[in-house]
This record gives structure tokens, sequence and C-alpha cells, in this order.
């Protein structure tokens, strides 16, 4: 989902997503507390959590865009604008650090021609700094979308990087 | 010894095997106790909270009001973030049951007919692991209605972060389950007086709710004879950075730090020599190498070198580590996750990540150490939260035990000598 195919978009969660949503509201007594989660739904189907986005889901919880805005700024993982299909984000953090995270993120910036924060330029891949993963055992660590790669070597990057590209 | 929680058994995770093991026998025995009877079981064991603060579980449990009109909520703290730390993640992944009866046990002998398990939005995979662990033991009737045929009830649902470091806090992750953005609140009032929608509310860390059934079934006492006497039973220990087998160690509280090293996770890599280490994730004190000798992964132990057990992630580093470098690194992840309520911690956290980035590129000025302690010093102790503190103490540790690196750091650098008599060079002009 690109930055151009969002906007003026009319957004609009199926009557299955509803049906997700008022089951998320039943675990708390105000639907405020509902908004995490559903931002979590709504990233998930749309990718990233644009303006539009987030007043339609303000109207549907019933909390001011305002407090919605505020709420998105303020958690790293809700993506403020779109990123690539493959979000790289690699753990730089003390363990990993010491395990060669420099490395690691040189070697992607090299192999990618990209910086922390910047998307290729065929929408490919999105690369972030991220602070520690909870992986220090098994460090360094890179995200990739939901999932953990552990361990990694600049070797056993580049192969991940070629299964994706 | 034997273990307790991290359990050498295959599939462990699953509600068959978990019960075919003495899984939820804790439980039934607990719901057979009166709630007090429960409370002063986990009193006698001496647990205290594995989230790094060690404060008594039981002294905890034992703030929420027996009478209220309001609803009642027990939170599982599952937002491990602090650097070095990765032992939570063991639980839900391995031993996901054995936190749900703990916390079931919590939930009852406090009257908490809510669960709310907060965990950090990059655990998706383990999310997904606890919420089937979740679903077994709602089929299976520990959790809803009447459990086990007993009048208690409690619903659990698991709450996902979205990536704040602060929303460990339990205030902070109290608004975070309100839809806020994760400010820590002003205490007191405590949450136990005042915490989720304003009722009376206690977090627990995972690890250490997971230690409950083994108390409940074994007794507090025999608990209490495990390990060191200041912070009894066993503990998980998280091993990284420069060690050869690094990982998470199911141990008795009070290991010999040589012994967790050299023994558990098979020395430094490479037949290097050890620098330093950092006890018990990023925030705890750097330890020297040659401070470690007889210490003890306990508070006495660790108070005289100025350290603490924290999370009991203990971050091992060899001789060629650039202590400069990693110290930037802690405090720009500090900045990072600072809130902003507060300005010491909003601004002092962002001067020292930059006095630091100054002396790693080259630019550090020898001043700039003094002026390191001096902002840590305004930030401990100013702040709504714990987070101030945090940040605060691995710099002006790193900057006390490590100065002559960080000196040399500075001198060692080529900048360039200021010259006795300014040139001034033209400017060029603008090609037009």
């Amino acid at each position: 989902m690109t930055h151009t195919q969002q906007v003026g978009m009319e957004f609009m969660f199926t009557e299955e997503e509803l049906k997700t949503v008022e089951e998320i509201k039943s675990h708390y007594p105000t639907s405020q507390a509902a908004l995490l989660p559903v931002l979590w739904l709504a990233q998930k189907k749309y990718g990233w959590i644009s303006e539009e986005l987030m007043k339609y889901v303000a109207k549907l919880l019933e909390v001011p865009y305002s407090h919605v805005l505020g709420v998105v700024t303020f958690y790293s993982m809700f993506n403020k604008k779109p990123v690539g299909k493959y979000h790289l984000q690699v753990c730089t953090n003390i363990s990993c650090q010491l395990m060669g995270a420099e490395t690691l993120l040189e070697h992607i910036e090299k192999q990618l021609h990209i910086r922390p924060g910047e998307t290729t330029a065929d929408g490919r891949f999105t690369l972030s700094e991220v602070e520690c993963l909870g992986s220090c055992g098994t460090a360094p660590t890179i995200q990739i979308n939901d999932d953990y790669y552990e361990a990694l070597t600049p070797e056993k990057l580049d192969s991940i990087l070629r299964s994706l590209r | 010894m034997e273990k307790l929680i991290l359990r050498e058994i295959p599939d462990f995770h699953r509600i068959d095997v978990y019960e075919a093991n003495g899984g939820y026998r804790a439980l039934r025995k607990a719901l057979g106790m009166t709630q007090d009877h429960v409370i002063d079981e986990v009193k006698k064991s001496g647990l205290r909270g594995r989230g790094g603060a060690a404060f008594p579980t039981g002294l905890k449990w034992s703030f929420m009001p027996k009478q209220t009109a309001k609803p009642k909520y027990l939170i599982v703290n599952g937002d491990e973030g602090e650097p070095g730390t990765f032992k939570d993640r063991q639980i839900l992944e391995f031993n996901p049951h054995q936190l749900i009866e703990g916390s079931l046990i919590a939930a009852y002998a406090m009257g908490a007919n809510m669960i709310y398990v907060y965990i950090r939005g990059e655990y998706l995979k383990w999310i997904q692991i606890f919420q089937k662990a979740i679903d077994e033991a709602y089929q299976r009737g520990y959790i809803g209605k009447n459990i086990l045929g007993s009048s208690f009830s409690t619903e659990m649902v698991i709450h996902r972060g979205a990536g704040a470091y602060i929303c460990g806090e339990e205030s902070a992750l109290m608004n975070s389950i309100e839809g806020e953005r994760g400010y820590p609140r002003v205490k007191p009032p405590f949450p136990a007086q005042y915490g989720l929608w304003g009722a009376p509310t206690t977090i627990n860390n995972v690890e250490t709710l997971t230690n409950v059934p083994i108390i409940i079934e074994r007794g507090g006492e025999w608990y209490a004879s495990l390990g060191a006497p200041k912070l009894p039973g066993i503990i998980l220990y998280g091993l990284s950075g420069h060690v050869n087998r690094p990982g998470v160690y199911e141990l008795p509280t009070g290991m010999p730090i040589q012994d967790l090293i050299y023994n558990y996770a098979g020395g430094i890599r490479g037949g290097k020599k050890l620098k330093a280490i950092i006890p018990g994730g990023s925030s705890t004190p750097v330890i020297r190498a040659d401070e470690i000798e007889g210490l003890r992964m306990e508070p006495d132990s660790l108070r005289m070198v100025g350290s603490m057990v924290g999370t009991a992630g203990m971050i091992v580093m060899d001789e060629d580590t650039d202590m400069v470098k990693l110290t930037a690194r802690i405090a720009e992840f500090y900045h990072h996750e600072s809130c902003g309520q507060c300005t010491p911690c909003r601004e002092g956290t962002g001067w020292m990540a930059k006095i630091l980035h100054r002396i790693v590129q080259g630019e550090g000025r020898i001043e700039d150490l003094d002026l390191l302690v001096d902002v840590a010093n305004n930030i401990e102790g100013n702040t709504i939260c714990a987070l101030g503190d945090a940040a605060a103490w691995p710099v002006r540790a790193m900057v006390k035990k490590f100065r002559d690196e960080f000196e040399a750091y500075i001198r060692r650098t080529s900048r360039i000598p200021v010259p006795d008599k300014f040139t001034l060079l033209e400017p060029v002009a603008a090609k037009g």
C-alpha cells in the first residue's frame, strides 16, 4: 500500500473486522482502551497509519482525532509513513552492538543503498534502526516484518536478503 | 538442581503435557486455601519481583483493598525491554501454562476478576503462542466462570504493546492499556489504591508470577531456603555479549558471577580476557573485571561495587570492548525512550547522548566527563518514574570506572590544534 494509494481513500473495516472491533471493546470498560488493538488491526490491513485512517479509527471508537494522533506518534511500532514490503528493523542496542550489529547495519546500507528511515526506490525494503528486541542471547538480531532473524552474520543476512528480492 | 521454570520436558507448552507433569495442581490447592493464606505463603517465600525492582511480591499483594465496590485488576507485565533482558520470552514460549497458573493464583489471592497480560509489540510470535495457551486453559475450565467448580471467576486478555520501553514501568503500562500515551503517573496514589481506570490494580512481572505455583505447591518456607536470603529462590539469568554460550540459565539466586560466566556461559569468546560486566540490564551500573572476584548475584554483594541485580540479564564484555561507544549507545537508548514528561529526563538524556557522541566523534573535551556526571546527578531522583535514574546510573558508573578510557579517547583524537594566529580565508565569491 503506497502513500498515493491511501490518500483520499475511503477507509472501512469489513463486517468481520467490525465484529473483531466489538469483541476487542468487550474486553475493556471504555472504548478508548481498544485503541491500541484497533490500531494494530488497522496497520495490519493498510500497512501504515495515515491521517485519514486515524480519523476513521477515532470515529469508530468515539475518541477525538487529536487523541489518536497523540497515541500513534508515541509508539514506535505504528508506522507514520508507508514502509516497504519488507521492513528490516536492526537492533543496535548494546548486546547486539557487542556482537556486530554495526557491521550488519552498514552491510545492509551498502547492499540496499538506503540509510535507516529510508525505503528502496522499488518499495521493497525499508530500513530502521531499533532498540533492544529482547534477543540478547542470540545477538545480533534483525526483525523483518513480524519475524525475528537471530545470531546473524553478513553472510546469513545476504542469503536472507536474496530470498526476499 | 532440578529445573522449576524452564523444565526440560518436550512440548511442555502444551496443556496435556503440563497437566501430566503436575500442572494446575497448585491452582486447585490455592482455591482450597483462604485468600489470606495464599498471600501469607507468598510472603513467607520471600519472593521478590523479577522485573528489576525486587519489591516483595506478597507485600505488594497485601496492599490490595479487601472491601471495594470497584473491580480489581491484575496485570502481568511482559513488556520485557530492558537491554540485556530476554528471559520472560523463554517463559512465554516454553512454559506459558505455569505463568497462567501463577497469574490465576495471584488473581484469586487478591480477588481480581480480570487479568490483562501486557506483552511487548515486537513479541508477536510469543503473543500467538501465549494466546494458544490461554485458549487451552479456557477450554479446560482453568480460566473463566467458576474456576474448577469454585466461586472464583476471572478472565484473561492479552494487550499488545506497540514499541515503547517506558510501558514496562507499571503506571505507564496502565495508561497504555487505557489507550493513552505511555506516560508514567505521579505516585502516590499507588496502583493498589488507584490503578487501571482508578480501580485497585497490581502489576507483576512474568517471571515473578511463574514462581507462584512452585511456592503454593512446595510451601513458602521451602522456597525461601533456596538461593540468597535477601533475594530468595530461583532466578533466570540471561547471559549475553562476549561469552561462548550465551543464553538463559535457571539457577538459584546469589550465584557467583565468575561461576555464571566461566562455567555456565563457557567463558569469554576466543579465549580473551574479561573487561567488565553489566549485571542486570542496561540500567545497572557496570562492574570492572578486577571487581568481580567473589561477587554474587545478590543485593548486598553487588552493593559493595555500587551495582544491583536488576533483571539478572548480564552483559559480558571482553578486553577489546570500546566502553565509550557502549556508553554512548546506552545513553542514546534512554534518550530515545524518555517519554518527555519530566524536563530533567527529557533534556538530560539528550544532553548525555550528545556529549557522548561528541566524545566518540573525537570532538570531546576533558571537562565533558565532569559535565556528564553533573547531568546524571541532576536527572537522578528528579523525575516521576525510574527511567531517569536508569539513564543516570550507567553513564555515571561508566565515567567513574573507566575514566582513563574516556580521557584517552578525548586526548588521542586527532583534533586540529588551534593555531596561535588565525589567518582568515577570504570567502569564496558565489558564482553568478
